[in-house]
């Protein structure tokens, strides 16, 4: 029998016949017996219908990415049969639901009858459970993995608890034999290697969210939008009681102003958002930048412009971010890469929002958002939290006078002056003179300098030619980096969460490359652009279709690029 | 900031209403620092843009914080402030341009809300600042930069509009009267819940309307303004619409709500509801282990 070491798995269908649920289970599943998993959501922009699918990777290792090709593809239609079986690796195997549709068998698809066979359990909702009993099967699961998994979920201490196992538990033997009898297998998967830290199994968007708070946020306002949405609803639910405050705004621009409030009444404030919110902010974040508000501005990004692509993912916003409002400002940007550094990367971006006093971008992506995953569980006990300098001196204070990041003055406390969205002198009063204009700019830019310290990966540092992925790109990347190694390509690796400032250091290894190849998903190739302004000889690998990058298109785009040069250049 | 900045070169044009309603304001601000024992700096002028909005730079005497922001934002400014903070007592100083142009779409949800601040509005039916083109309080057919054949639209009516969209206090002032109306802010202020004192402030360039307001008994012009009778209950909503609608400017406290409950206090019902979880906690609620 075929040994792996991951298996990936496609739930495809229509919107709500839980897609998302039974691939996020199958994860859950999967990491409670100690494997890895990582999903990946995409559905239409719509409460019910559309096609919606979930892939699942489970692997023995931590999964970087969601895998290039399917080992199983559950069809719950016709429609998903057609869409998606293109993806299915050679030896894989089509599940299908032949209450919808009949195949003639073909070697490597066959048909359960997924609601009959899960209403015959006496739970209408079991259906699922019949499909991931069938996926158990074909990997040579033990019985008692996802039986375990339902015992776990369903123990919730209501009085049916009992009854909802058993009937789940039935539903999964009852897609179990029907996978038997379909004689189909796929192998059997590596024995997992249980990790020896704690860990939690949860969404990007939730774990950011935990971030804030952890960070201090004591003040959230956000309007509801596509992929952002699921932070809002955290915050609701769990930023409560005294000297808190978490409200859903009746726009995006009420959301920026009532943060720039909190953030001048001192509070730590935040938001989240997606391009269009980004869009209706930009004057309140100008206004955050000229008079020195610390708060964040989280980005998730979706496919754009305008109304765009909803529920897809793009890197599309990079450009947005930077300069967000007119005029001179250039905001600083956390671009997370992974589930996990999204804990930390919220509280990095509290802190830089607290220590320059200004708006902070933190940009996420929809794959990021929406993906659960098994990861360490974040050690609180490692998290430094910084606050605003506060002034505490006498009244008469100049507020804006140093060249840099200086005391701010609280409603409340001395000092009182006005935090002026106009130009202004050091007291905050309006003012058109030259002199003050030149000071004032100088002033808010250099405060950027505070931000230059921060750290960064670096791997075969000699290769002069070097990879630099950033934001949710970083696994598919990171899986093709480490086949790229495999197959001997001298290539170096960068990697930082903290695009804007760069940490100097950095900036200073990217200048002395001869190439630094940059994968992102958007057409103009927006952070190469931007690595170019800064003297780096960048070039971007640009996808855009809402999906994300698979390894082998990485592979194979920095191979190519690689020997291309090697053919024009002396060395590499 | 302070009126004795050097460098401050901003100036209200001689006779501006304006100058008045800072007047006003300075009572009002004096008084509740009386009142309430708090000190100025816990006080927090938010400004729109405009005319208006300099007055967070001209004031007076003892300094309160302020916040001078972006055209037609001052309620979001200071939903923020005043749920950040909700011990200071907040107070918004902005013109018919900024608070019922670009600034509209924040009245009815703040009012609804009944967030716990005080709105001076400046209401001189121009945009004085960028010489004299139309507001939405521009009667019908005025004749401005912007409409050079005559307003085709219609005249906003304030009062009603606070009315309709809910707010829990609503007064209505003129910025000849300073004492009067310094005590319509000093009630606005001590209102718990979303207060607004709309006040008929004149451009002395643009729209000099005093005569009209004031009336002129030498040219036997009757005032447009005129003072709400005392026996006007203004708990009473219908009698409060009927006050609105008597024609020309009704002055006085036109409408309060009695048992105003703020968004701070509602806040903190809803949340009884709520457990407060540490973050360690959360994250046990996202835990499980590997058997």
């Amino acid at each position: 029998m075929e040994r792996k070491k991951d298996f990936v798995v496609r739930f495809a269908g229509e919107g709500g016949q839980g897609m998302v649920t039974a691939g996020e289970g199958l994860a859950q599943a999967a990491a409670q017996v100690g494997y890895h998993a990582q999903t990946f959501s995409t559905f239409p922009s719509q409460i019910e219908g559309g096609p919606t699918w979930c892939q699942t990777r489970i692997a023995i290792t931590p999964a970087l990415s969601a895998g290039d090709d399917l080992d199983v593809l559950v069809a719950f239609n016709h429609e998903a049969y057609e869409g998606h079986r293109g993806e299915v690796r050679e030896g894989g195997v089509i599940v299908y639901n032949s209450e919808e549709f009949q195949l003639e068998p073909d070697g490597h698809s066959f048909g359960m009858r997924f609601e009959e066979l899960g209403k015959s359990t006496g739970n209408p909702r079991a259906s699922n459970m019949v499909v991931l009993g069938a996926i158990a099967h074909l990997v040579n699961w033990p019985q008692s993995y996802l039986q375990n998994f339902v015992k776990a979920r369903f123990n919730r201490g209501r009085a049916n608890d009992q009854e909802i196992i058993d009937s789940n538990i039935k539903a999964l033997s009852l897609g179990e034999e029907a996978a038997r009898a379909s004689g189909f297998n796929l192998g059997e998967l590596d024995p997992p290697v249980k990790p020896k830290y704690t860990q939690v199994m949860i969404k990007g968007n939730d774990v950011l969210a935990l971030g804030a708070v952890a960070a201090g946020v004591e003040v959230f306002v956000g309007y509801p939008i596509s992929p952002a949405t699921t932070i809002l609803v955290f915050m609701e639910r769990n930023l409560t009681g005294p000297g808190r405050f978490v409200y859903q705004a009746s726009s995006e621009i009420e959301s920026i102003n009532a943060i720039v409030g909190a953030g001048f009444a001192g509070k730590k404030a935040m938001t989240s958002t997606s391009g269009p919110g980004l869009s209706l902010m930009s004057e309140g974040i100008g206004m955050a930048w000229m008079a020195e508000i610390p708060l964040v501005i989280v980005d998730a990004q979706r496919g754009g412009p305008a109304t765009g692509l909803p529920t897809k993912t793009e890197q599309s916003d990079f450009f947005a971010a930077l300069h967000p409002a007119h005029g001179d400002q250039e905001l600083p940007i956390i671009a997370p890469g992974t589930v996990e550094e999204c804990f930390y990367a919220a509280i990095a971006a509290v802190n830089w929002a607290e220590r320059y006093q200004g708006p902070v971008i933190l940009l996420t992506d929809q794959m990021l958002s929406e993906r659960a995953q098994n990861i360490p569980r974040p050690d609180l006990g490692k998290v430094v939290v910084e606050n605003r300098l506060v002034y505490r001196g006498n009244n008469g204070y100049l507020r804006y006078e140093a060249s840099t990041a200086s005391p701010m003055p609280l409603p409340g406390g001395p000092g009182s002056y006005v935090a002026n969205a106009s130009e202004h002198d050091p007291m905050g009063d309006t003012t058109h003179r030259p002199d003050r204009h030149v000071q004032m700019t100088e002033r808010r830019f250099s405060k950027l300098k505070l931000l230059q310290d921060s750290t960064y990966e670096a791997k075969h540092r000699e290769a002069p030619v070097a990879v630099m992925p950033w934001g949710g790109s970083k696994g598919s990347m990171e899986e093709a980096y480490d086949v790229l190694m495999a197959q001997g390509e001298r290539v170096g690796w960068y990697y930082t969460m903290f695009l804007h400032p760069l940490p100097a250091k950095l900036l200073e290894e990217l200048r002395q490359k001869e190439l630094v190849l940059v994968p992102e998903l958007n057409y103009l190739g927006q952070f190469g652009s931007y690595l170019r302004s800064l003297g780096v000889r960048a070039e971007s690998i640009t996808q855009y279709t809402g999906l994300p990058f698979k390894v082998r298109d990485l592979v194979n785009q920095v191979t190519e690029r690689v020997r291309a040069r090697r053919g024009g250049m002396v060395r590499v | 900031m302070t009126s004795k900045n050097e460098e401050y070169d901003f100036k209200w044009c001689p006779g501006c209403g304006d100058f008045g309603v800072r007047r006003s304001l300075e009572y009002a601000v004096a008084d509740w620092i009386t009142q309430s024992g708090e000190p100025i700096e816990n006080t927090v002028i938010v400004a729109g843009i405009g005319c208006s909005g300099n007055m967070v730079h001209l004031l007076e005497g003892p300094q309160p914080f302020g916040i001078h922001g972006i055209h037609g934002r001052t309620l979001p400014i200071s939903f923020g402030i005043k749920m950040g903070r909700p011990e200071l007592n907040v107070v918004i100083v902005a013109g018919d341009g900024d608070f019922l142009s670009i600034g509209m779409e924040h009245i009815a949800p703040q009012a609804q809300r009944n967030l716990n601040v005080t709105a001076i509005i400046m209401d001189n039916a121009v945009y004085g600042l960028t010489k004299g083109q139309s507001s939405p309080t521009t009667s019908l057919g005025v004749v401005t930069p912007t409409t050079p054949y005559g307003k085709v639209e219609g005249a906003l009516n304030p009062l009603d509009l606070y009315l309709t969209l809910g707010a829990t206090f609503i007064a209505s002032g003129i910025s000849t009267k300073i004492r009067p109306l310094g005590n319509l802010m000093s009630q606005a202020m001590h209102h718990p819940g979303f207060a607004i004192v709309h006040v008929q402030s004149p451009c002395t360039t643009y729209n000099d309307n005093y005569e009209i307001l004031k009336g002129n008994p030498k040219k036997g012009m009757a005032p447009v303004a005129w003072d709400i009778p005392a026996e006007h209950d203004p708990s009473d909503r219908a009698a409060a619409h009927a006050v609105i609608h008597s024609g020309g400017i009704p002055l006085g406290v036109v409408y309060r709500q009695e048992n105003s409950k703020p968004l701070d206090k509602r806040m903190g019902e809803a949340w009884a509801k709520a457990r407060s979880q540490t973050v360690e906690q959360l994250l046990d609620t996202f835990g499980f282990k590997v058997s």
